[in-house]
């Protein structure tokens, strides 16, 4: 009873697309920034991103305007991603800090806070701007 | 080791870990070997202690079931269903019943992607990394529909006290039905690939083997108690969720293969036959989903409130997909628990590597430990600290021997 069952398997993969996400350039390009900048003048073109899912939850957004500073959001964070900046009635969000969750969101009376399906985050500063919203 | 240099060598010492290419997850292992055959056995856990318990008990169960999520890679529903389960005890939440029903199916879709990545994970232990590549893509289709459940592919987030945070949207369905049917089909073809391959036979049947009484005596819960011959299962023994309502037998491996060996073997047949199990509880929970309500209490600042005035200890289990997970929490009328205690899965089941690896050789090292679906970062509670010492050097201390070294030898 002992085969090799998994021959076949293989053989048949030969044929078959790959089941993987396409890189965005469908060789390592020599020069990354070359390869970008090509991208930015038509020239070459990159695979687009995978789509996520509806309701995906994604880096945070906020909209400051009905924002009463109730602290509310920070209370559940659990990452204590939310600084609250009493004296402006504001709050600021330390993305590098977020665990998206959509807990702060849940809780805002105001609806100011949403998700966003943005997921391309990595950075080497975990301070740089575009990681703190506010 | 012997001091004496006249003494023979055997038997010799061979540490691994703790980390180690062979292992996936961070353990000491210390092997007193005769030749290629280890001797004796012995391994310390607790090198990934991070301290979630303390964490939670300065934060209040709102913000702790969101950590529950991460205190393991793969169960991103099995701890924070177990920490809810024990907040709904004490507070005396009643669960809606269709809330039941979604933490049924997600808690079944997480079975599926866990015991598939494990399966993929053994094959890769035996150098077989072309099955490894098949379980993994074959896994990706519970990943995505979880995600399109949930809203993410790891920590799902679904989980609060009193219910879940979604419900399912009828769009979803078909899609629920899709992967359902994907896995039905699928299941012969990874029985007989696992099952009847010539490689995986030679490298899995009676090794590592853990006895009925060895595995009873020593607490093994999961599906490495159930490869024993042990028939339990949390889902069985002490229903919880919509489990009650459903029938389900814990899987055994004597019902397929036509005796019990509690050989690694064995755990394969009985993860590969809990994916197909899984599929059948979740057809069971689509038929029998009442419509209504999901969660006890939506607005989350009146539950924040009344956890000041919860009084009381419970124990929140579930059967996970490595087994039994166990949360105990006490409340005393604070917002954040005085007590909160994890116990993971694999916590209850390490001890049983130490019969599994006596007596077999060092090669069966990596397969033999992956066999347990070990998840250490789970079961880590502790790090041990005697007088002020852990042991363990960190950078600044290497840092600074290493200055001292340099003095050293130039002065
Ligand atoms: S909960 Fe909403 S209104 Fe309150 S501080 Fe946070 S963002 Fe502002
Ligand atoms: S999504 Fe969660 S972790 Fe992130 S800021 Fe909101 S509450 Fe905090």
């Amino acid at each position: 009873m002992a085969t090799l069952p998994m021959i076949p398997e293989l053989l048949r993969q030969l044929f078959r697309t790959p089941a993987t996400n396409a890189f965005p350039a469908k060789y390592l390009p020599s020069s990354v920034t070359e390869f970008l900048a090509k991208v930015g003048r038509g020239e070459a073109a990159i695979h687009p991103p995978v789509p996520v899912p509806k309701d995906f939850r994604g880096k945070i957004t906020y909209d400051p305007t009905g924002c009463t500073g109730c602290s509310l959001c920070a209370k559940v964070c659990p990452a204590h991603a939310i600084e609250v900046l009493k004296d402006e009635k504001r709050i600021r969000i330390y993305v590098s800090q977020c665990i998206f969750c959509s807990q702060c969101t849940d809780i805002c009376p105001k609806g100011s806070l949403a998700m966003s399906d943005a997921f391309l985050l990595a950075d080497e500063n975990r301070y740089a701007d575009h990681l703190i919203v506010e | 080791m012997s001091d004496d240099p006249q003494k023979k060598m055997t038997p010799y010492t061979v540490p691994i870990g703790p980390t180690h290419p062979a292992l996936k997850e961070p353990v000491m292992f210390t092997f007193q070997m005769n030749g290629e055959q280890i001797l004796k056995a012995d391994f310390a856990p607790g090198q990934t202690h991070r301290g979630i318990e303390w964490m939670g008990m300065r934060r209040n169960p709102v913000q702790i079931v969101h950590l529950t999520d991460r205190i393991c890679g793969i169960c991103g529903v099995s701890h924070s269903l177990a920490f809810a389960r024990a907040m709904e005890q004490i507070m005396e939440i009643e669960v809606p019943e269709r809330a039941d029903y979604v933490r049924t199916i997600i808690a079944e879709f997480e079975r599926i992607q866990s015991h598939l990545l494990w399966a993929g994970v053994a094959a890769h232990e035996l150098g077989f990394d072309t099955l490894l590549h098949l379980t993994w893509r074959v896994r990706e289709q519970a990943m995505d529909t979880i995600e399109l459940l949930t809203g993410n592919r790891v920590n799902y987030g679904i989980i609060q006290v009193g219910g879940v945070r979604r419900d399912f949207t009828p769009d979803q369905f078909p899609a629920i039905e899709e992967t359902l049917q994907y896995y039905s089909d699928l299941k012969s073809k990874l029985l007989k690939i696992f099952l009847e391959d010539k490689t995986i036979q030679m490298r899995c049947r009676d090794c590592g083997v853990l006895s009925y009484d060895d595995a009873l005596k020593l607490c093994t819960v999961g599906p490495t108690a159930r490869a024993s011959g042990l028939n339990m299962d949390v889902r069985v023994d002490y229903p919880f969720a919509a489990y009650g309502d459903l029938a389900i037998e814990p899987i055994l491996p004597d019902a397929y293969m036509g005796e019990t060996r509690g050989d690694v073997f064995d755990r394969i047949v009985v993860r590969l036959l809990e994916v197909d199990q899984s599929v059948d509880i979740i057809r069971q929970c689509l038929d029998r989903m009442p419509a209504g309500e999901v969660i006890a209490e939506p607005k989350l600042a009146k539950l924040l409130n009344q956890f000041k005035k919860a009084h009381g200890e419970a124990l929140g289990r579930h059967e996970a997909p490595r087994g039994e997970v166990l949360h105990y929490v006490r409340m005393d009328g604070k917002e954040h628990p005085t007590s909160w205690k994890v116990k993971a899965s694999s916590y209850s089941n390490l001890m049983s590597w130490i019969p599994m690896l006596e007596g077999e050789q060092i090669a069966d090292i990596p397969i033999i430990v992956a066999s347990i679906d070990p998840c250490l970062s789970c079961t880590d509670r502790v790090a041990v600290v005697r007088s002020g010492e852990r042991g363990i050097m960190t950078k600044e201390e290497l840092h600074r021997l290493s200055v001292e070294k340099t003095r050293r030898l130039s002065a």
